[in-house]
């Protein structure tokens, strides 16, 4: 592998890591503050891409769809989490798991009965169209760029609202001392619904943004759901820095993988072999990867403190 | 002893109209229902398992569908081999799932709650992803057995009557084994694990020893339930071991109500029948079946039993 | 689910309820109906129906009932499915079925009920070959074909490096093992994605440094659908030539639209393939459901010519032995134009390289050229009968 192909994948794994923090970082705001398991999480991101597409077919314009599922989503969100989710805090977690896996059943169903079950799309926005020259005959979308882009801004938008606003510190001391939190007279349901909501606009953001390069189709979510909770599982729950390391770690390693384990096998086993056994080892890599960080950090790499 | 007797009716009800099923299906020649009946108490014993340690021991696993890929993959690949003795296949069937739980229990069990969940999941999908790369076996595609394991020349598993009277058995075995299990200090230990861990370490009991037999107990009965599953299907696929079915296992045990270990077999039942009789009338059943287990959260506490419970109080 | 047809069907049904079964007949349709790969089996299941519609719910004459069933890509739950079709409803046959997975745990329950069996996409090799049964019937194609064609068509066109890629599951390494076929040049590449993969940039930029004179591929539903659109913003759809199978059609061009154009894909059918059933199938089938069809649809719509003029042909004798044997000789006007059952019962007939156009705004799939004549499948040999 030439140091030009070695750049470029790393730079797939950055984009594959940052999509992977959008979703990544309203589930674990909303399991480390409300310790609340949201299933549905997964779900609200495809509703995001679906109300992109709609959106944009309303309007023609990606920044209006943007706008649009943006708040459609909130709404979406806010209504999930006053018809069932907010009955659901103070339930075991295996309730909550039940409830939730319904919404996905109900939301996966109904975009097929209003979509339709073809796979959809967004179109490029103009702006962003353009590609970038990074190999002999290989461009790379300047898209990509600008996902990788927003991705770093979240991320940022994040930590400035967590170490430097009031919001912030509730959301803290909330994560590590919810009992104390209500004690001092802050309306924790409150607190509750707006961290929600923002998780959900975050879901539902990553969605948006996914939407030109992925295909928009029913399930969408569910795969992507489980890889999030391998995210912030790895990262630590309720820690915004444990799941932005490790949702670069997780897209580097996949990534990467895709591309050397079979030249590994090959390396190692006959060709038929190695073409079972590689593409094999790609796809177990982030669980083996996972089940390694969890035997030695049972708490994930950055373990947020819970009294 | 009304106590009792009450904790006794349900299971003991449920049992017995079981164990009526084929008189049932002779009575009205409905084949069907003896078939479909099959399959649900198959998924019921791996459903039994994971209420063992899940509603005992608090130990959630989201990767129980492996051990019926496992259960399975043994038969199927024996049968592959033309080995279709059950006293040869059945004996690595435990073999094999024991193994597998007994490795990864070891390492999952240093975690706890959603850590443990999701470690469980990583090895669920390992066991998947090797069974789609098994070329050999048709990977994807799936191995088709061609017949059923075979009990010292009888044909206790090619005869559909018979072969619902095995899972039965094995079934009603299990769980009367689990209740026994249960009830003994090894499953008070569980219990008080779950509650307290500290206490039990003054007491100088380390739980890690017990919550790992739990686990292989649970894995080995997953594993057989995956035995029976290739013998009713006559197919083995790694699609038995998907997150999806894993995750409908732990949906089956909680709808059914926690803990009760007949509880996890009502759940079952409930689950598979009520999507059979939605899908029966629409296409877009699930936009009826996920309200409906939203409902059961918020307004039967504890599930099926549980709303029996609340009733009765 | 389960759909009575039509209303016109329901009512005569309903009217001569007293009448004997033998006046109606009794269709279950296994099709995949749920998760992303729906759209699949949606086109297969409409392509039937509107066979069925277009003669006025009756095939052969017969009051015709389908019962469509969603198998939910669960081989052990589309067992049930159809333990449940054949036991509890009595079908008269069987049709359908997107996935070989699903196919491979519902064939045999379906032949050892000695249930005529119209399999309408799903060919696995087993079926073609060893295990072939004379109840099994199929209006598709065996899996390998379509990738034979691509292979096929890179030896023509003299390329003598090509990366191939699939999923890593059985279905892709068929479809490498059909292309490698006919394929005499080198293989530059062999790349298997993990199934369901989402996004493909490390793969494309492995094959940009590997500078191929084309790729063939075969990555189904939504996978393709990424695939294709990252294929084009990464500026590889000029200088790299791309060969696929079941990736561009009109399941997926909604998505890909412009993305895909001037793509390849070999095909058995295509939308302006030159004959009058084809014509009028492509004009109905988007007046009744206002989408474009595809292959899939076609496959589906064949099926339920193929019952309608096998019972045509025995006078509306449902019998196996007279059903089976007028079956047998493919007695109906095939949308694709040439076809003939193989002795294995899998079908005779041309194959295409196709290629994705925007036609007034319509993006469909168009025949470019005949690649195969008449081309029966590998596995016939090992069947007996």
């Amino acid at each position: 592998m030439s140091a030009t192909l070695l750049a470029v994948q790393t730079l797939n794994g950055l984009q594959l890591g940052v999509l992977l923090f959008l979703i990544a970082a309203g589930l674990t705001l909303v399991f480390g503050v409300m310790d609340f398991i949201n299933l549905a999480h997964g779900v609200q991101y495809m509703l995001g891409a679906y109300l992109a597409v709609a959106g944009y077919q309303l309007t023609g314009s990606f920044w209006a769809a943007l706008l649009f599922a943006l708040v459609v989503s909130l709404l979406a969100g806010l209504a999930l989490e006053f018809l069932v989710f907010r009955h659901l805090y103070d339930r075991d977690h295996l309730d909550q798991v039940l409830a939730t896996f319904g919404v996905i059943l109900f939301l996966n169903e109904a975009v097929k009965v209003i979509w339709g079950a073809a796979p959809l799309s967004v179109p490029i926005p103009d702006l962003f169209d353009g590609s970038l020259q990074l190999m002999d005959n290989l461009r790379y979308p300047v898209y990509r760029l600008a996902l990788i882009g927003s991705g770093l801004g979240v991320a940022l938008l994040l930590y400035v609202l967590v170490t430097r606003t009031r919001i912030g510190m509730l959301v803290r001391a909330g994560a590590t001392n919810p009992d104390m939190v209500a004690a001092l007279g802050v309306n924790i349901r409150r607190l509750f619904m707006i961290v929600f909501g923002f998780g959900t606009m975050l879901a539902g953001f990553a969605g948006i943004m996914a939407a030109p390069i992925l295909s928009v189709e029913p399930g969408m979510g569910d795969n992507l759901l489980i890889l999030a909770f391998v995210v912030i599982v790895i990262g630590g729950i309720g820690s915004i820095r444990g799941a932005f390391i490790s949702a670069l770690l997780i897209g580097l390693v996949d990534t990467l993988g895709r591309s050397l384990t079979t030249d590994i096998a090959r390396l190692l086993l006959p060709p038929a072999a190695a073409n079972d056994v590689g593409p094999a080892i790609a796809s177990m890599l982030i669980y083996i990867l996972m089940a390694g960080v969890l035997f030695f950090r049972p708490s994930g790499l950055f373990p947020v403190a819970r009294s | 002893m009304t106590e009792l007797l009450k904790n006794r009716t349900v299971p003991v009800l449920l049992f017995v109209l079981l164990a009526l099923v084929p008189v049932y299906a002779s009575l009205f020649d409905d084949r069907f229902v003896l078939l479909f009946a099959t399959r649900i108490l198959i998924l019921a014993l791996a459903a039994l398992s994971l209420d063992f340690i899940l509603g005992l021991g608090a130990m959630v696993s989201f990767g129980h569908a492996a051990y019926l890929g496992l259960g399975a993959y043994a038969i199927g690949i024996l049968a592959a081999h033309d080995v279709w003795e059950a006293w040869i296949s059945f004996p690595v069937v435990i073999l094999v799932s024991a193994l597998f739980a007994a490795v990864t229990g070891a390492i999952s069990l240093k975690t706890r709650g959603v850590y443990f969940i999701m470690i469980t999941l990583a090895f669920g999908q390992m066991a998947y992803y090797t069974a789609t790369s098994l070329s050999a076996y048709g990977g994807d595609d799936g191995l088709t057995m061609w017949g059923r394991t075979e009990f010292f020349g009888t044909d206790l598993f090619a005869n559909d009557t018979s072969f619902y009277l095995v899972v039965f058995g094995i079934l009603l075995g299990s769980y009367l084994f689990l209740k026994q299990v249960a009830a003994s200090r090894f499953g008070r230990v569980l219990k008080g694990a779950r509650q307290n861990e500290a206490r039990l370490n003054a007491l100088g009991i380390d739980p890690f020893k017990y919550r790992l037999a739990a686990f292989v107990i649970a894995g080995v009965m997953a594993g057989l339930a995956g035995a029976l599953l290739a013998n009713h299907a006559e197919f083995v696929s790694p699609a038995y071991m998907s997150w999806h079915r894993s995750g409908e296992l732990i949906v089956m045990v909680v709808l059914g109500g926690l803990g009760y270990l007949h509880g996890a077999i009502l759940g079952a039942i409930a689950f598979l029948a009520l999507e059979e009789i939605l899908s029966g009338y629409t296409e877009h059943w699930r936009l009826i079946f996920g309200p409906l287990l939203i409902l059961v959260v918020l307004y039967a506490r504890g599930g099926i039993l549980g709303a029996f419970k609340g009733r009765g109080k | 689910m389960k759909k009575v047809l039509s209303a016109l069907a329901a009512t005569t049904i309903l009217c001569s309820a007293s009448a004997a079964s033998a006046e109606s007949l009794k269709i279950g349709f296994l099709a995949t109906l749920s998760g992303p790969p729906a759209v699949l089996g949606q086109h297969m299941r409409d392509g039937f129906l509107l066979g069925v519609k277009e003669n006025d719910g009756k095939l052969g004459g017969l009051d015709t009932e389908v019962l469509v069933v969603d198998d939910e890509l669960k081989p052990d739950a589309a067992l049930t499915k159809v333990q449940g079709l054949l036991e509890r409803d009595k079908v008269d046959m069987m049709a359908g079925v997107v996935f070989s997975n699903v196919m491979m745990a519902v064939y045999k329950p379906v032949i050892e009920a000695e249930t005529i069996f119209i399999g309408a996409n799903a060919g696995p090799s087993p079926i073609a070959g060893k295990g072939c049964s004379p109840y099994f019937f199929s209006t598709s194609w065996q899996n390998d074909q379509n990738h034979e064609v691509m292979g096929k068509y890179a030896t023509q066109k003299g390329y003598k490096r090509v990366v191939v890629m699939a999923p890593n599951y059985q279905a892709g390494k068929d479809a490498i093992a059909g292309f490698k076929r006919h394929y005499e040049g080198e293989i530059a590449d062999e790349v298997y994605t993990k199934l369901g993969q989402l996004d493909f940039s490390a793969e494309l930029a492995r094959i940009a440094d590997t500078k191929p004179d084309a790729i063939f591929t075969f990555m189904p539903g939504g996978m393709g659908v990424n695939l294709v659109k990252q294929y084009d913003q990464a500026g590889l759809k000029e200088g790299i030539p791309f060969l696929s199978a079941f990736t561009v059609d009109e399941t997926t061009l909604p998505a890909t639209q412009d993305t895909a154009v001037g793509l390849f894909a070999g095909a058995q059918w295509a939308s302006n393939l030159d004959n009058a059933a084809n014509a009028k199938f492509v004009a109905d089938f988007k007046a009744e459901y206002g989408y474009a069809p595809s292959l899939y649809a076609a496959q589906g719509y064949d099926a339920a010519r193929l019952i309608d003029g096998a019972l045509e042909r025995t006078g509306g004798d449902k019998s196996k032995d007279a059903l089976m044997a007028a079956l047998k000789t493919a007695p109906f006007e095939s949308v694709r134009g040439d076809f003939s059952f193989n002795t294995n019962q899998f079908p005779v007939q041309d194959f295409y390289l196709v290629k994705a156009v925007n036609k007034d705004g319509a993006y469909v799939t168009e025949a470019v050229e005949k690649v195969f004549d008449d081309k029966g499948d590998a596995y016939a040999e090992s069947c007996r009968m």
